[in-house]
This record gives C-alpha cells, sequence and structure tokens, in this order.
C-alpha cells in the first residue's frame, strides 16, 4: 500500500517522512530535486513520485463540475451553516 | 496534505454519488484492475452508488494474489537450506503453498523476517554476515523500484549474502492478455472469463510507468481511467468511463492527475530498466503471458537467489477447490467460489484471494455488508 506522506529531513538518499505523527525513512533517490516540505507517495520504503497540489485543487474542480449545480448549492448551504 | 481533507468531505462523496447513480445508459462491466481499488470499493460500499445495470468486478491486481503456487513453494523451498533467513513482506506469510505456508515453515524452523521493505532485508543482511537473507520480490511496477533500490545498494554495500527471488509482475501485460481472450471468445479460451468494457488503471503503478502504458489497451476498444484512492476518485472514474462509453470513445484518462503523468517516473524507469529484463512469466489464474515480469539482468545475476541456491522443488498444485484463478481473471464474484466464507476465511485462507489485504476474496469477505457510506 503505497501512502502520500511529508518530507521532514533529508539526508543523502534517505528523507524522513512523516503522515498522521508517524515519522519514518524512505529512500528519496527516484524523486527529482526532492525537498523538506514535499508531499512524496511512499511504497515499501521508497518514495515513487511527488504528490502536485496544484493538480489537487484541479481534481476537486473537476469533482465539482461532475456533480454540477444541484450539489454546488448544497455544499455552499453547508458552508452557511 | 492540503487535498486527503477536502477529497474525503462526506458531501463531496455523496454529490458524486448521486450523479453516478443518476446516470443513464446501457449496461456495462467496469474491472479495477489493482487490489487497492478493490479494497475502497468494497469498504465504503461503492457498489450501492453505481447506476442500474453498471458491474464492478475485481482484476489481476493483488501483488500476493497473482504469484503462483509454483514461485511460493520454490521461496519456501529456499528456506530450508542451512544458512538461509527468507525475508517477505507480511501479506505472503499465510499464503498456503502446496504443502504448507510461510507461517507454518517457520513453526519448523524456518528463518523468516517479515519486513515493510526490502532495504530492511538489506540491513539485516549487513547485521548478519553468517546467513544469507533471502528476499522475495513480489509485486507490480510500484514495488519493483524498491526491490531494484535495495539490490543497487546491496552491490554497493558489497553484500554477498543478499539476494532476491524475483516473481515481479508487469500489469498492461496482463490487461492485454485479457482482452486478448475477450477478443478470441469465450469457447477458443481455455480460461473462460467475463468480457469487460473498461478498465479502472492502477493508480500508484501508473505513476511508476505513466498512463501512455495503457494507450494499446484503449486502442483494442476498451476505454481506460486512471483512478486514486479515495473513495471519491473511484466514482469519479467510474463516471469518467461511463462517459467514454456513452459517447462511443475509448481512450486513456487521468483521475489522478496529482500524482501520475502520461510519462510516469523516468528515474524509476531507468532504475528498472537496469536491474531487471522483461521476461515471460506465470500467473496465477491466466498462466504464462508474454512479458508481463521481470528477471534480474545479467548484470545483476550474482544476487538472483534462483541462480546462486540449487534446491529441490516440490511439485506444485493448486489447493483443491479453490477459485482464485477465476477471481483474478474476473470471471466470478468471490461468493460464488463454495469455499467462500464456509471452508475459507480469513482466519483459515485456502487461497491466496483470501490470504491478502488486497485479495477480492477478503475484501468481499471482510465488508460484506458494509455500511453505505457514500450516501
Amino acid at each position: 500500500m503505497a501512502i502520500p506522506m511529508k518530507v521532514v529531513e533529508i539526508e543523502g538518499p534517505v528523507a524522513q517522512v512523516e503522515e498522521a505523527g508517524v515519522r519514518r525513512a524512505a529512500r528519496v533517490d527516484l524523486i527529482e530535486g526532492v525537498k523538506v516540505g514535499d508531499y512524496v507517495i511512499v511504497h515499501a520504503g521508497v518514495a515513487i513520485d511527488r504528490l502536485d497540489p496544484e493538480e489537487a485543487e484541479e481534481t476537486l474542480r473537476l469533482f465539482e463540475e461532475m456533480m454540477g449545480p444541484a450539489s454546488r448549492q448544497a455544499a455552499s448551504q453547508d458552508e452557511v451553516t | 496534505m492540503a487535498d486527503a481533507g477536502a477529497i474525503r468531505n462526506p458531501e463531496l462523496l455523496r454529490g458524486l454519488a448521486d450523479r453516478l447513480r443518476g446516470m443513464d445508459g446501457p449496461p456495462a462491466t467496469l474491472m479495477e484492475v489493482c487490489g487497492t481499488h478493490t479494497v475502497v470499493i468494497a469498504r465504503h460500499g461503492l457498489r450501492e452508488a453505481l447506476p442500474k445495470g453498471v458491474r464492478l468486478i475485481s482484476g489481476p491486481g493483488c501483488p500476493v494474489c497473482v504469484t503462483p503456487q509454483e514461485q511460493i513453494d520454490h521461496f519456501i523451498a529456499l528456506g530450508g537450506l542451512e544458512g538461509v533467513t527468507l525475508a517477505t513482506f507480511g501479506d505472503m506469510v499465510r499464503v498456503p503453498g502446496t504443502h504448507r505456508s510461510l507461517e507454518q515453515a517457520r513453526a519448523e524452523g524456518l528463518e523468516l523476517l517479515v519486513v515493510y521493505s526490502p532495504m530492511d532485508a538489506v540491513e539485516e543482511a549487513a547485521r548478519n554476515p553468517d546467513r544469507q537473507i533471502v528476499f522475495f520480490g513480489i509485486g507490480f511496477e510500484t514495488t519493483a523500484p524498491a526491490v531494484a533500490i535495495a539490490i543497487l545498494e546491496a552491490r554497493q554495500r558489497r553484500l554477498g549474502n543478499f539476494s532476491v527471488l524475483c516473481a515481479h509482475k508487469l500489469i498492461p501485460p496482463a490487461m492485454m492478455a485479457l482482452v486478448a481472450s475477450y477478443e478470441k471468445g469465450q469457447e477458443a479460451s481455455s480460461c473462460p472469463t467475463v468480457e469487460v468494457d473498461g478498465f479502472i488503471c492502477p493508480g500508484h503503478v501508473s505513476v511508476v510507468i505513466g498512463s501512455d502504458a495503457y494507450r494499446p489497451v484503449a486502442a483494442r476498444g476498451k476505454p481506460c481511467v486512471v483512478a486514486g484512492f479515495e473513495p471519491a476518485d473511484v466514482l469519479a472514474a467510474v463516471q469518467m468511463l461511463l462517459r467514454q462509453l456513452a459517447e462511443g470513445r475509448s481512450e486513456v484518462e487521468v483521475e489522478y492527475i496529482r500524482a501520475v503523468h502520461p510519462g510516469g517516473n523516468r528515474k524509476a524507469q531507468e532504475v528498472l530498466a537496469r536491474v531487471f529484463r522483461v521476461a515471460d512469466a506465470r500467473w496465477r489464474g491466466l498462466g504464462v503471458i508474454s512479458r508481463s515480469g521481470y528477471e534480474l539482468a545479467e548484470e545483476f545475476a550474482e544476487f538472483d537467489a534462483a541462480k546462486r541456491f540449487e534446491v529441490e522443488r516440490p511439485e506444485s498444485k493448486e489447493p483443491a477447490g479453490c477459485r482464485c484463478g477465476d477471481v483474478l481473471r474476473g470471471a466470478i464474484d468471490p461468493p460464488e467460489c463454495s469455499l467462500f466464507g464456509s471452508d475459507c476465511t480469513p482466519r483459515r485462507p485456502v487461497g491466496s484471494c483470501m490470504v491478502s489485504s488486497e485479495g477480492a476474496c477478503q475484501a468481499w469477505y471482510r465488508y460484506r455488508g458494509a455500511a453505505d457510506e457514500s450516501g
């Protein structure tokens, strides 16, 4: 199972990554230009990719579009209450 | 992660489920290829959100499940050799081999180390120069890069006591084999299956290989959508597939855009190409598929446990009555197996699909009657 984790420290090919208070070591050899603060997908102790926050926003826009106006209205009512 | 909370918003999930449920269209059978998707679908009761006539079936995407009996038997046999410690992912420990599982063999004295990462096995080798550490290299393109890095690390540290029994499998060739079996027709096929109309493609395999890898599948008339692992991702992917079918398109689309790119992770692909060589591979339930697995490249042959150790292997046999193979091809849903839930449960599993946390049988069993959280 691969999970998104935040890079909090990097030393050579090994980074400390964190998710929900769990910290562990992960190899970051496969991530071009990895830096502290990046979110990476970690699988079997190796980061296999970086997650793109802008594309995450885009995903939400895609979902909104799929739901159409009715549910958008429901969502904004939720915000008011 | 900025997106996780927002994408898990129940309101959003309900909206997507309502919209999906209300979609019109002809009947369709969609396959979720990846075992992690199978679990998400079962845990969140996502079948409840499908429009009438739309069916989701599981595919050959659970790494432990597709590992054939003979490779499991081979690995267990290696553990019988003097001075050998086996290392594997936890999901493999209880999978029944022809005569025993790793767990049973451990009770009889086999040395077994359960690891989270292949790097843990490399560290074990470094700490125990007197023992041979053999790691079971199972899994798809998601896991293979980690094993490749472990092999490179072992070589750099000159660890002559680390090796890998390489059983990695590749997803697109398995999908192509399924598509070819539909084209041949059920009568001509030795492995009957149910023809699917479109594929939900694995998210994290695709992170590595890129979404372009499914173009040959789409070109054969089966639309593909690469999906993420939140329930909303899966519902969105189903909607995208149904839209393609309704519009008569057969393309590769990516729902999991926050992680997957058309070309994948080039650095990971370079490491894979360096350490492994594509080879024919046997899959549980699908038989031998041409160029669907990895073996170690010539340059790394010294790390190949199959070459390093001569060992007598038993004649491998599938467990009697087990229909894992049919489940892995999508030919039946798990409850259609007569052992399901009676003679085969997660506590006393007969087949690999009931053992693995990503197996379709275990997912169906664990989440039977799961509350419909999707609205």
